[in-house]
């Protein structure tokens, strides 16, 4: 296997049991991630990429109905790990989160800097003031005062917050941080301030970055590599250059078509109809009846194409 | 001394001499909140909304654009009739809301409709489709059954809703985000008002579904000949959808123009600042860091004195910015810039 793959998803499958059926949130997922590389994560709401996250880290709700596939990470099969093992060598040592509405996810009664902290008491057996120390250095990083270190949530501005939860994902040094939706709820200012700190921190502790997002236009900060998801699954993977320049998935095509631009003339245009329940998934090709490109063959199940090192789930590269 | 020439200039700019042209205009605004403390105690005010002044024209769509907190919720509020304002006066169609009576309001509340930021949360989750869209109709004394569903369809099919008899007997959580905003238009526009107020109507809904309704706004606005305040904290979606921007920083605005030359030409150094800020799609961003101004907006408690943007700004002029507040100062035709750096 390729030396500077970090971690690499072959098959994941995540589906979720309801009352109305079966929800395939995360249908046979295939992809590779190195050292010190970010990954875009693209879909529109309800493609499964925030289950995608919960699938690569185990965060399971109750409501599983199938959860296979294998996740290699340095080579190591982590599936194979039972779930105390999973905690106590993957979560937060090797990888970590920045949940969804992170700035909301602190918990309101304890100091910001101790919160920090914990992730190096609990999985390192740190002792608390080195902890301490740890989490100063690493606020730095972020660009939080060090004298917030004693302040509640509730006294940081959202921003301020934001960085706080990508400190606590970063204070272990994990080699990959998993962000989902990082600066959806902030400010245009502050967004651009935290992917600053985004890409300071890439170059600064080589950290690699999966980024799970709906916004085209700031994806664009951070990187590497895009993925974009629909319906449960992967359609296109290709480097950020060539995907941002000529995308090739027809979904792609249209999901790049319909960012509004600030520089350029080129008119936003938007996708017809809406993604299929994920209840309820249509044979073959999942993007079929949104697509202009559609045709016959479409009705089976499209192979992955790998043109000039980028994949491409679609009949027309065949 | 500056700025009035300058606001006359404007108005003149903008006709406001021409009687009847003007749909809403607001003149020195300040919405201030006053904070107590144990509860009867004053403890100063919030300056949410500070002398802000314009003009709207029928069938003119702006857009008002600024951070959380810098003041545009409550300029919207206070144009709604939902908070008083402190000083000065909002005149809509001639008439000064401050003086209204309760026929007045209701008059008014006829006259605007507002889109909200959250359709999911702005719907009625135990009402239908219909019944929400009939409920205005009702509150306003349409008391024929008949009549009320005919219009009731009539606004859905302009807010493409079809087919229409799908849509009626739907619950909103039924929906998906894009079809509960378009209901939300559908009862905002279901009065047949001159005016809209948009707050931030597509910052909750999926990229591929934002430009879809931003489009279907436009539309409205356009074959209605409706006035539209769009309220936003995103540049990128304004320039296809309204004629002129201002842009709100601590409660001022701080620069209008129009879309095209605010786009081309930024005067104010925050407006910059927001122009550098908003990324487009290009993977060239991973390789730069970009210039954002320190610090965050101030408290407005005790915002600074002067411009309040000058402990954040680069271009700064000592003993100028921080003594005395900017006044307006006009860029080029209807562009101004309230900036020393203008003077």
């Amino acid at each position: 296997m390729n030396e500077n793959t970090l971690l690499r998803l072959e098959d994941l499958k995540l589906h979720f049991q309801t009352t109305k059926g079966i929800v395939r949130a995360v249908d046979g997922v295939n992809f590779s991630l190195g050292y010190n590389e970010a990954v875009v994560v693209l879909g529109e709401s309800g493609c499964g990429k925030s289950s995608l996250a919960k699938a690569i880290l185990r965060l399971l709700p109750r409501n599983v109905a199938e959860y296979s596939g294998k996740v290699f990470l340095n080579d190591i099969d982590i599936m194979a790990y039972d779930d105390e093992e999973f905690r106590r060598n993957v979560r937060w040592v090797m990888m970590s989160l920045v949940p969804q509405a992170a700035m909301n996810s602190l918990n309101p009664v304890l100091k910001v800097g101790d919160q920090v902290a914990e992730p190096l008491m609990t999985h390192h057996g740190v002792k608390k003031e080195e902890a301490l120390e740890t989490a100063r250095a690493m606020f730095k990083h972020v660009g939080v005062p060090d004298a917030f270190l004693d302040r509640y949530a509730f006294e940081l501005s959202g921003g301020m917050r934001q960085r706080v939860a990508i400190a606590m994902a970063l204070v272990t040094s994990p080699a990959l941080v998993i962000l989902d939706e990082p600066t959806s709820a902030l400010d245009v200012l502050t967004q651009a301030n935290i992917f600053n700190v985004l890409k300071r921190l890439k170059q600064d502790l080589e950290t690699s970055f999966i980024l799970i997002t709906h916004d085209i236009a700031t994806s664009s900060e951070l990187a590497d590599r895009v993925a974009v998801m629909y319906a449960g699954q992967i359609v296109e993977v290709g480097d950020a250059k060539s995907f941002f320049t000529a995308p090739l998935h027809p979904y792609s095509k249209k999901l790049m078509a319909s960012v509004p631009r600030l520089r350029g003339d080129q008119e936003p245009e938007f996708i017809t109809g809406s993604p299929p329940s994920l209840l309820n998934l249509p044979t073959g090709c999942r993007f079929k009846d949104r697509c202009p490109a559609a045709f016959g063959r479409c009705s089976e199940e499209p192979p992955v194409v790998v043109i000039d090192q980028r994949l491409v789930k679609c009949w027309l590269f065949n | 001394m500056v700025a009035k020439m300058v606001e006359e200039k404007n108005a003149g700019f903008s006709g406001v001499s021409v009687k009847g042209d003007v749909l809403l205009s607001v003149r020195d605004l300040r919405v201030w909140f006053e904070l107590r403390r144990f509860g009867f105690g004053h403890a100063g005010y919030v300056r949410a909304v500070d002398n802000v002044s314009f003009d709207l024209r029928y069938g003119e769509a702006v857009a008002v654009v600024g951070e959380s907190g810098c003041g545009k919720s409550s300029l919207m509020k206070t144009i709604l009739g939902l908070n008083k304002p402190t000083q000065g006066n909002v005149k809509f169609d001639g008439k000064d809301i401050n003086s209204f009576n309760t026929r007045d309001w209701q008059w008014y509340r006829r006259q605007v409709g507002y889109v909200q930021q959250d359709p999911f949360g702005a719907l009625a989750p135990f009402m239908t489709v219909q019944r929400i869209l009939e409920e205005p109709l009702i509150v306003h004394g349409v008391k024929n059954a008949a009549e009320r569903e005919q219009r009731v369809r009539k606004v859905m099919d302009e807010v493409k809703l079809s087919p229409v008899d799908d849509f009626l007997s739907k619950y909103p959580h039924m929906l998906s985000g894009g079809q509960q905003q378009r209901v939300v238009i559908a009862r905002a526009m279901i009065m047949e008002p001159k005016l809209i107020v948009a707050d931030e109507p597509v910052s909750m809904l999926d990229a591929s579904v934002r430009v879809e309704i931003l489009k279907l706004l436009r539309g409205l606005q356009e074959s209605h000949n409706l006035a539209m305040i769009y309220i936003t904290h995103d540049l990128s979606t304004v320039r296809y959808f309204s004629e002129r921007i201002f842009v709100m920083y601590a409660g001022n605005v701080v620069e209008k123009s129009p879309v095209d030359d605010l786009l081309k030409n930024p005067s104010h150094p925050y407006t910059n600042a927001l122009l550098t800020a908003t990324s487009d799609p290009d993977s060239r961003n991973a390789e730069t860091f970009k210039e954002i101004p320190p610090g965050e907006p101030p408290s407005l408690v005790s915002p600074p004195s002067g411009c309040r943007f000058h402990p954040r700004c680069s271009r700064k002029i000592d003993d100028l910015c921080d003594v005395e507040v900017p006044p307006e100062f006009e860029i080029s035709p209807g562009h101004v810039a309230t900036c020393w750096l203008y003077k």
